[in-house]
C-alpha cells in the first residue's frame, strides 16, 4: 500500500510529488498519458505571473505570489530555464486608466513587489513595438517566462530520483473507499491490463478531469468546464518583437490576448477563452486562430504573423467557484484535491506542492527524508558551452557533434540524454518537449525519421511502436512493398 | 583554422555542379560541406524518373542524376566533409581581409572553423509545414510533409499510412500521390488552395490522372480529426478570397495527411551572415554573377529560388561556380555600373535582380515565375521605356519557371539605360 497516490503527472501532480519526496514515505503518481506534462501543463502561456490579476484573499492570489517568489531557487535547483522579463498590462484609452489603477491596487494587496504605472514615453522606450495608441501600462518586474516542459520535467524527474514511482499509460477508472484509505482501479492504456493500487491518501491533480475523480468520492460536487485557449507560435526571427510579456487590459473590447517572448526565443500570441463541452478538445479552430491574429494587434503593432510556425490549444480547468480547490474533501477523509487549477496554475504549482505536502505530512506524521537530493540537471545544451568545452564533449561523446534537428540545432547526444534520463522520452513529442528537436520552423519535417531511428536504437523499441504522443498513434503503419 | 579558396555549403545538385564548375575554371582548393551522410541531397529520395532531360538528353532517376555529378566530384578529387553541419558563416575579422569564416561541426572533428576566399550557398529548401499553413484541428500522428513521407517510403522502406489525403499540388505531393498508390495505399483526393496547380503539368497527368486520383482546385483542409492518430480530414471549397465557403465541406476518413504546399529556401545561415534576402523568393538577392549582397558569397539552386527542374539548378550552379572562380582569381568588380531588373505585371521576381552591363557574360539567363495562369500572353522586356523583345507563350503558370536571355551586346547599344523591366502583356502589347 502506498502512503500517497497522486492522480495526474502534470505540473501540479509533479510539484506535489517532488515536495512529498522530501518526506519519508511510499508515493506514486498515476498518469493516463505516455509521458508527464501532457495535458494543460504543456499547452499554456508559459508565464510566471506576478500576481496582480487574482482577487485578494483567494487561493489563486496567495499561491500565485508565493509560487512566483519560489521560482528563483527552484530554477536553480531543478535547472529550469526561467527569466524575469517583466510583465506589462497596456492601456490604450484614458477611460481605462482607472481599471489599470485598480489592477495595481489589487496587486499591491496581494503583495506583488515593485508594481508601478509607466507612462507613454518610458513605456515606448521599454517596448518600442507597442501599439501607437498606448497611453500607459502597469509594469510588474517580477513577471517572468518559463519553459513549462522543463518545469514539469524538473519536478517529476527530481521526484523520481528521490523515490516516487511513476506509472505512465495508466488511467484511473474508479476509486473505492476502504477502511484505511482508497483503492484506485486502473487500466493500462496500451495493454488494457487492469490493476488495483491502494493508498492511504489520494491526491487529485487530474486537471481537466479533477471533478470526475472528486465526484467519485464526495457528495459535495465540483464542476469543471474545459475552457479552451488557442495560441499562435512564431518563428525565432520574430522572438525579439517584444521583450516583456505584454497583456491587454480587460476592456469593453474583451479580455484580449497576450504577446510574449518564450524561453527558447520564439514569440507566443494568445490565448482565446472559449468554454467547450469536450474534455479532449485540444484542437485549434479557424475562428480561434483568426481571433488571436486579429486581437494581438491591439497592444503590439506589426506582429509578423507570416512567421507563424505552429498553433496549438490547451484546456483550462475552470471550476464554477472560480478559485483553486485545494485541501481534503470534507466528506472524504484522505482525499485531497488540487482541483480547478487554471491560470495562474503554472506559477502557483510550486506553492500548491508545498501546501499539499504539508497537509499530508501532518495527516500521516511523515518524517523528513534525510536522503533527499534537491537538485536535478536538465538535458545538457551544448549551445551554452564554449567551443573548447563543446569540443571536449564531442571528443568524449561524438553524438554531440551530430545535428539531428537542423532548425533548433539539436544533436543526437541531447536526444539520447532525453531518452536515458529518469522518466525518459519514448515518443516523438517526448523527445521534442525535452530537447526542442522538432519544435523549430520546419516542425519536425526533417528530423522525424532520424529521431525515430534514435528512439528505436536507444530505448530500444520497435520502430513500428513509436508514436507521436502515445495511445497507439504510430508514425508508420508498416513496411513499404519493397522493404 | 583550415584555409580553402572555395567552401560550398551543401552537397546536393546545386553544390555538386558548382564544385565541378569551379574546378573546371581552375580552382583547386574546394571543400564541400554536406550535412547528410552522402552527397546528392534530396535527389537521393527522388527515385522516380524524369530528371536530366535537358542536361543529359535522357531520363534519369534522382539518384542516377546525382551520381553523374558525384562521380565528377570524386574524379576531380574535390574535398567533401559529410555528416557535417555548418553552424555559422561570417566575415573573417581575424585576417582583416574579405575572407569568410565558416564554422561547422561533425562527430569526428568537433566544432571547427574554415577560412574561405569565397563561399557558395547551396543549402536547398525546406517544405512549408502544417503550422505555417495555419490549418486548424488536432495535432496527431499521420500529418507529414510530402518530402518526409517520400523519405520514409523510398529510403527507409516504411509506410506512413494506408488512406491518404493530400493538400497542395506541388510536385512532391503529386509524385507522392502516385508513390503511395503504387505502394498499395488509397489516395482519396488532392486538394489545392489555388485555382491552378503548383506542380508541373506532366506530373498532374502521370501521377494523378493516370491513377484516377481527383484533384480539387480551390479547395483546402479546414479540419483535422484524431487526437493521437489522424482519423479524418475535412476539406472545403474556397472563394476568390481563398476563404472556405460554408456548405461545401467534404469529410474524408483517412489516417494520413500529406502536405505539399510550397518550398521555402533555407536561408538561416545566409541571414546570420547578413546576406540580403528577397521578400518574394526568400532567397538571397543576387547580381548577374549570382553574388549576394556580401562580396564573395554566391548562391545557387533552391536556396536562391525554388526551381521546377533540377537541370536548371545544375545550369545555375555551374554559373555560380564559374563566377566564384572569377572572384577568387580577380577579385570583385565593385565599381561596375549596376542596374536593376524590375518585375511587374505578373512577373513575381527575377533571378538575378541586378546586372552589371559591362561585367556580365555574353548571354545571361534571367529566370522567374509568374503569379497566375496566363494564356496567349507575351513576356516583354523593356530597357527603360523601350520594348526590346516580346515573346509569345501559349501558357504560363506559377508551377513552371520562365526565362529570358539578355545579351551583353544588345545592352551595349543602350549605354545610358537606367533599368530593365520584365512583364507579362496581353496580345497587342496591352498591359494586364
Amino acid at each position: 500500500m502506498y502512503d500517497v497516490a497522486i492522480i495526474g503527472a502534470g505540473v501540479v501532480g509533479s510539484a506535489i510529488a517532488r515536495e512529498l519526496s522530501k518526506l519519508c514515505g511510499n508515493f506514486c503518481v498515476l498518469e493516463r498519458e505516455e509521458d508527464v506534462c501532457c495535458g494543460t501543463s504543456k499547452a499554456n502561456s508559459a508565464i510566471i505571473h506576478a500576481g496582480f490579476d487574482a482577487v485578494p484573499g483567494t487561493k489563486k492570489a496567495a499561491l500565485n505570489v508565493r509560487g512566483n517568489a519560489m521560482m528563483d531557487a527552484l530554477a536553480k535547483d531543478l535547472d529550469i530555464p526561467f527569466r524575469r522579463n517583466g510583465s506589462l498590462v497596456v492601456c490604450t484609452g484614458e477611460e481605462d486608466r482607472g481599471t489599470l489603477e485598480t489592477l495595481m491596487e489589487r496587486g499591491q494587496k496581494n503583495g506583488v513587489p515593485g508594481l508601478r504605472i509607466v507612462e507613454r514615453d518610458e513605456l515606448l522606450s521599454m517596448e518600442p513595438n507597442l501599439n501607437d495608441d498606448v497611453i500607459c501600462a502597469l509594469f510588474a518586474p517580477t513577471g517572468g517566462i518559463v519553459c513549462p516542459f522543463d518545469m514539469t520535467m524538473g519536478f517529476a524527474e527530481n521526484a523520481c530520483i528521490n523515490g516516487v514511482s511513476f506509472f505512465l499509460d495508466t488511467e484511473v477508472t474508479g476509486i473505492e473507499k476502504k477502511a484505511d484509505g482508497y483503492s484506485l482501479l486502473t487500466r493500462r492504456t496500451d495493454t488494457k491490463a487492469s490493476e488495483t493500487i491502494d493508498a492511504k491518501i489520494i491526491v487529485n491533480a487530474a486537471g481537466i478531469y479533477a471533478d470526475v475523480f472528486h465526484n467519485m468520492v464526495s457528495e459535495s460536487k465540483l464542476h469543471i468546464t474545459p475552457r479552451k485557449g488557442e495560441y499562435l507560435l512564431l518563428d525565432k526571427d520574430a522572438g525579439t518583437h517584444v521583450s516583456h510579456t505584454v497583456f491587454q487590459l480587460p476592456s469593453k473590447m474583451g479580455k484580449g490576448v497576450l504577446v510574449t517572448p518564450t524561453i527558447p526565443g520564439n514569440l507566443l500570441v494568445g490565448p482565446t477563452a472559449a468554454d467547450v463541452p469536450d474534455r479532449e478538445a485540444v484542437n485549434t479552430t479557424q475562428a480561434g486562430l483568426d481571433f488571436v491574429a486579429k486581437t494581438a494587434g491591439r497592444s503590439v503593432k506589426n506582429i509578423p504573423l507570416r512567421q507563424v510556425i505552429t498553433s496549438f490549444a490547451g484546456l483550462r480547468a475552470h471550476e464554477d467557484g472560480d478559485d483553486f480547490i485545494i485541501g481534503e474533501a470534507a466528506d472524504a477523509p484522505g482525499f485531497i484535491d488540487a482541483a480547478g487549477i487554471e491560470s495562474p496554475g503554472l506559477t502557483s504549482a510550486p506553492a500548491i506542492g508545498e501546501l499539499v505536502a504539508e497537509i499530508i505530512r501532518k495527516k500521516l506524521s511523515l518524517r523528513e527524508n534525510p536522503a533527499f537530493v534537491p537538485v536535478r540537471k536538465g538535458v545538457l545544451r551544448p549551445e551554452t558551452l564554449s567551443m573548447e568545452e563543446r569540443n571536449r564533449l564531442i571528443a568524449e561523446h561524438p553524438e554531440y557533434g551530430n545535428i539531428i534537428c537542423r532548425c533548433e540545432m539539436i544533436s543526437e547526444g541531447e536526444i539520447m540524454d532525453a531518452i536515458h534520463r529518469p522518466l525518459g522520452a519514448r515518443s516523438l513529442d517526448g523527445v521534442k518537449r525535452r530537447t526542442r528537436a522538432g519544435m523549430g520552423r520546419c516542425q519536425a519535417g526533417f528530423c522525424t525519421p532520424r529521431t525515430m531511428e534514435i528512439l528505436e536504437r536507444e530505448v530500444p523499441m520497435s520502430i513500428f511502436d513509436i508514436t507521436k504522443n502515445g495511445f497507439g498513434g504510430t508514425i508508420i503503419v508498416g513496411q513499404s512493398k519493397e522493404a | 583554422m583550415k584555409y580553402y579558396d572555395l567552401v560550398i555549403v551543401g552537397g546536393g545538385p546545386a553544390g555538386l555542379a558548382a564544385a565541378v564548375s569551379a574546378r573546371d575554371c581552375g580552382i583547386e582548393d574546394i571543400l564541400i560541406l554536406e550535412r547528410d551522410n552522402e552527397l546528392g541531397g534530396i535527389l537521393n529520395q527522388c527515385i522516380h524518373n524524369g530528371f536530366g532531360l535537358h542536361t543529359f538528353k535522357e531520363e534519369l532517376t534522382g539518384p542516377e542524376y546525382a551520381a553523374r555529378f558525384i562521380d565528377q566530384v570524386t574524379e576531380c578529387g574535390i574535398d567533401c566533409k559529410l555528416h557535417t553541419m555548418v553552424m555559422d558563416i561570417s566575415v573573417d575579422t581575424e585576417t582583416g581581409s574579405s575572407r569568410k569564416k565558416v564554422t561547422a561541426m561533425n562527430r569526428t572533428d568537433g566544432m571547427f572553423e574554415i577560412s574561405a576566399a569565397a563561399v557558395i550557398l547551396a543549402m536547398g529548401c525546406r517544405e512549408r509545414s502544417r503550422g505555417a499553413l495555419n490549418i486548424p484541428g488536432f495535432r496527431p500522428a499521420g500529418i507529414f510533409s510530402a518530402g518526409t513521407a517520400q523519405r520514409l517510403v523510398n529510403m527507409e522502406g516504411y509506410m506512413p499510412g494506408r488512406e491518404v489525403v493530400i493538400l497542395g499540388s506541388g510536385d512532391i505531393g503529386l509524385i507522392m500521390a502516385r508513390r503511395m498508390t503504387l505502394e498499395g495505399a488509397k489516395v482519396k483526393v488532392v486538394a489545392e488552395l489555388m485555382p491552378y496547380s503548383g506542380g508541373l503539368k506532366r506530373n498532374i497527368v502521370q501521377c494523378l490522372d493516370d491513377f484516377g486520383i481527383p484533384l480539387k482546385l480551390s479547395h483546402t483542409v479546414i479540419d483535422i480529426e484524431g487526437k493521437h492518430q489522424v482519423s479524418a480530414v475535412t476539406i472545403a471549397e474556397v472563394g476568390a478570397d481563398r476563404k472556405p465557403i460554408p456548405g461545401t465541406e467534404e469529410r474524408y476518413t483517412c489516417d494520413t495527411l500529406l502536405l505539399s504546399c510550397g518550398l521555402i529556401p533555407e536561408n538561416e545561415l545566409s541571414k546570420g551572415a547578413g546576406v540580403a534576402l528577397s521578400p518574394v523568393t526568400f532567397g538571397p538577392v543576387v547580381n548577374d554573377s549570382l553574388e549576394t549582397s556580401i562580396e564573395g558569397v554566391f548562391a545557387c539552386g533552391n536556396v536562391l529560388h525554388v526551381h521546377d527542374l533540377v537541370d536548371y539548378v545544375s545550369q545555375e550552379a555551374a554559373a555560380a561556380g564559374k563566377h566564384a572562380a572569377d572572384y577568387i582569381r580577380h577579385g570583385n568588380k565593385k565599381h561596375a555600373k549596376t542596374i536593376e531588373i524590375h518585375s511587374t505585371d505578373g512577373v513575381r521576381y527575377t533571378v538575378p535582380k541586378y546586372i552589371r552591363p559591362t561585367e556580365m557574360s555574353d548571354t545571361l539567363t534571367v529566370r522567374f515565375r509568374v503569379g497566375d495562369v496566363y494564356k496567349n500572353c507575351s513576356i516583354a522586356v523593356y530597357f527603360d521605356d523601350t520594348c526590346v523583345s516580346r515573346r509569345k507563350r501559349p501558357v504560363m503558370a506559377p508551377g513552371e519557371m520562365e526565362q529570358i536571355i539578355l545579351e551583353k551586346k544588345k545592352l551595349g547599344e543602350y549605354p545610358d539605360i537606367g533599368s530593365i523591366t520584365i512583364r507579362i502583356e496581353e496580345e497587342g502589347g496591352n498591359l494586364l
